[in-house]
């Protein structure tokens, strides 16, 4: 058996740095993909209705005030251009390195998986960010047609978006790293984010009268309402009846809605990023590469 | 040294048992192949070793370092192809590798040259920047091949290196693990193509269902089973003479038995390990018989190999 020598000068970089070249490559991977030309494509699409529809028919909802403008367009719309984009660049991102074995390329490495897995959320954050980004350059270049200014409150809203977009990632990573199947994670996903929640939050408001405190749909709504003057009430019982609305009387109903509030809001974004990162991470470290 | 030790190694599945108390050490510069049948833990145990998956009991070291407990201190100094991975299809081999030679702290001066010279040792060249997206299995297994080269590792772990690539491609990575060799590194490489591990390998681990069964030089393991003869294939520049071939048995002492088998190769069964092996070699040349092949038998491998794995069923 022979002496070996082997000289090498490699020295492993630190985890914070391998976070950031994890980061780097992920990110060219998104953006050279057909997923990112796709969700650009229907963030432009989106609002090049959006541009005709309210050019064309100058809704007065619409045109009242800058500010209705923005809650109109910008309210109502970019929650679900959030969503999409977690679901697309989120929702396999875990699960894809199990299923597209690019795990097996990456890990067996001097890389922590936690690296690796900070570092692809990062990727898809900036390539979500690029994505709302547009829609909200889109938005701020319509408004600046019928408005002479952009309010205030859009700036909040816009920061309020790029908090939910965090959350809503950190919530996709964490479904990606429950599954091995690329497919289910995204489907899970997105039934969860496009109709589950809000059905649950629905059902559980109208009829349970309960807050829902815990459900991340509901803490997203802050980027809607700060467009909303005077800021919603916490809590509207609207009553249908006999009396004409005018209370729920002998066979009338009445249905709560709750209005979240901005700390609320903002607590409850923070506490689903904060809970789902520290257990999709959890996960992904625990997770092998059988089969 | 390099090494690579299994310490009562396992892995269960439920009740199924993947791996179950291997103890093995490799140390020093050698190729060690590792062999079974398919389900016999190989793959379980490589993945044990990179992180892949955790042991259920038992360490994985490398250079003494717990691959589980640090990782990145483990894995240093290893390059690794386990199974076929894929590469982020957007990638150019280029950036793929650069990301590897990033990760494994490959200075930034020679990163540019390292990862040219990994793709053209792979004869990739012309397609390092081209995305890997469009790529065949072959083509991309060539690429992983590359990227558990590039940072001149002192340890090589590889999981059936050939698969998917067609003869040239065999032929070639044969070739990086010959060189490899050369250049004093400690390869354990998974296979099942016996010719390869007896081409490339100088010692064989022999493992089914999940116990380790043998671990020893090559010629040993072959001379066990086959009650004390190794055999070794001659090939020669011309047709074999068969009076020749009986002359040689005759002449050269320790020689079992000698045998015509094929138009220009004989084989020789001796009794002894590889100082015999290689005195056969030096009388045989003495003899100027026209040499231009000597290699143990790939047929003994196979031998030993069956009769190893069958009587543990």
């Amino acid at each position: 058996m022979s002496e070996t020598t082997v000289i090498s000068n490699n020295k492993v970089p630190g985890s914070l740095t391998q976070v950031g070249i994890t980061m780097k490559y992920t990110l060219l991977d998104y953006i050279r993909s057909r997923r990112f030309y796709i969700m650009l494509t229907i963030a432009i699409v989106i609002s090049a209705i959006l541009t005709f529809v309210v050019g064309y028919y100058r809704p007065e909802s619409f045109l009242a005030t800058d500010l209705s403008f923005y809650s109109g367009w910008w309210g109502n719309i970019a929650i679900y251009v959030i969503v999409l984009s977690g679901i697309f660049f989120g929702g396999d991102a875990i699960s894809g390195e199990f299923q597209n074995k690019t795990g097996y390329f990456g890990i067996p490495n001097p890389i922590r998986r936690s690296s690796i897995y900070i570092g692809k959320w990062l990727s898809a954050l900036i390539a979500s960010t690029v994505i709302l980004v547009v829609f909200a350059a889109i938005t701020v270049g319509n408004g600046l047609y019928y408005f002479p200014s952009v309010p205030s409150e859009f700036g909040l809203s816009l920061l309020f978006a790029w908090f939910y977009l965090i959350a809503v990632l950190g919530f996709t990573f964490f479904f990606s790293s429950l599954f091995k199947s690329s497919s289910m994670s995204i489907l899970v996903t997105a039934i969860l984010f496009l109709f589950a929640f809000n059905i649950i939050q629905l059902f559980v408001a109208n009829f349970a009268q309960i807050e829902p405190w815990f459900m991340l749909s509901y803490g997203g709504q802050i980027i809607g309402n700060i467009l909303t003057l005077p800021y919603p009430l916490h809590k509207v019982v609207t009553s249908f009846g006999p009396g004409g609305g005018a209370g729920p009387g002998i066979g009338g109903i009445s249905l709560t809605t709750f209005n979240v509030q901005i700390p609320e809001g903002l607590a409850i974004i923070g506490i689903y990023f904060i809970v789902t990162a520290i257990l999709g991470l959890v996960l992904f470290e625990r997770k092998e590469f059988t089969g | 040294m390099p090494s690579i030790e299994a310490s009562n190694l396992s892995k269960q599945y439920g009740s199924f048992t993947a791996v179950s108390n291997l103890n093995l050490k490799l140390e020093g510069a050698k190729c060690v192949g590792f062999l079974g049948p398919n389900g016999a833990g190989k793959t379980t145990a490589l993945k044990m070793f990179t992180d892949l998956i955790r042991p259920s009991s038992g360490e994985a070291l490398i250079n003494g370092v717990n691959v589980r407990k640090q990782k990145k201190k483990a894995l240093e100094s290893v390059g690794t192809l386990i199974e076929m991975p894929e590469i982020y299809p957007a990638l150019t081999p280029r950036e793929a590798l650069t990301m590897i030679a990033e990760i494994r702290g490959v200075p930034k001066a020679e990163r540019k040259r390292r990862v040219e010279e990994a793709v053209s040792e792979v004869r990739m060249g012309e397609w390092i920047d081209k995305r890997v997206g469009k790529f065949s299995k072959g083509m991309k297994q060539r690429i992983c091949v590359a990227s558990a080269i590039l940072s001149d590792p002192s340890i090589v772990l590889l999981d059936e290196p050939t698969t998917g690539l067609d003869p040239r491609g065999m032929s070639e990575v044969r070739d990086i693990i010959k060189s490899l060799k050369n250049k004093k590194r400690l390869i354990f490489m998974s296979s099942h193509l016996l010719s390869e591990v007896s081409d490339v390998c100088d010692e064989v681990a022999i493992i089914d269902h999940g116990k380790l069964i043998v671990y020893d030089t090559l010629s040993n393991v072959t001379a066990k089973v086959s009650g004390g003869e190794n055999v070794v294939e001659i090939g020669l520049r011309n047709t074999v003479d068969v009076e020749l071939v009986n002359k040689i048995a005759a002449k050269l002492p320790y020689i079992v038995k000698a045998k015509k088998s094929d138009v220009t190769a004989f084989r020789i069964e001796f009794s002894g390990g590889l100082d015999i092996q290689e005195r056969i070699l030096a009388d045989l040349v003495k003899m100027k018989i026209g040499i231009v092949s000597y290699k143990p038998s790939s047929s003994a491998l196979e031998g030993a190999y069956l009769s190893l794995v069958k009587s543990t069923l």
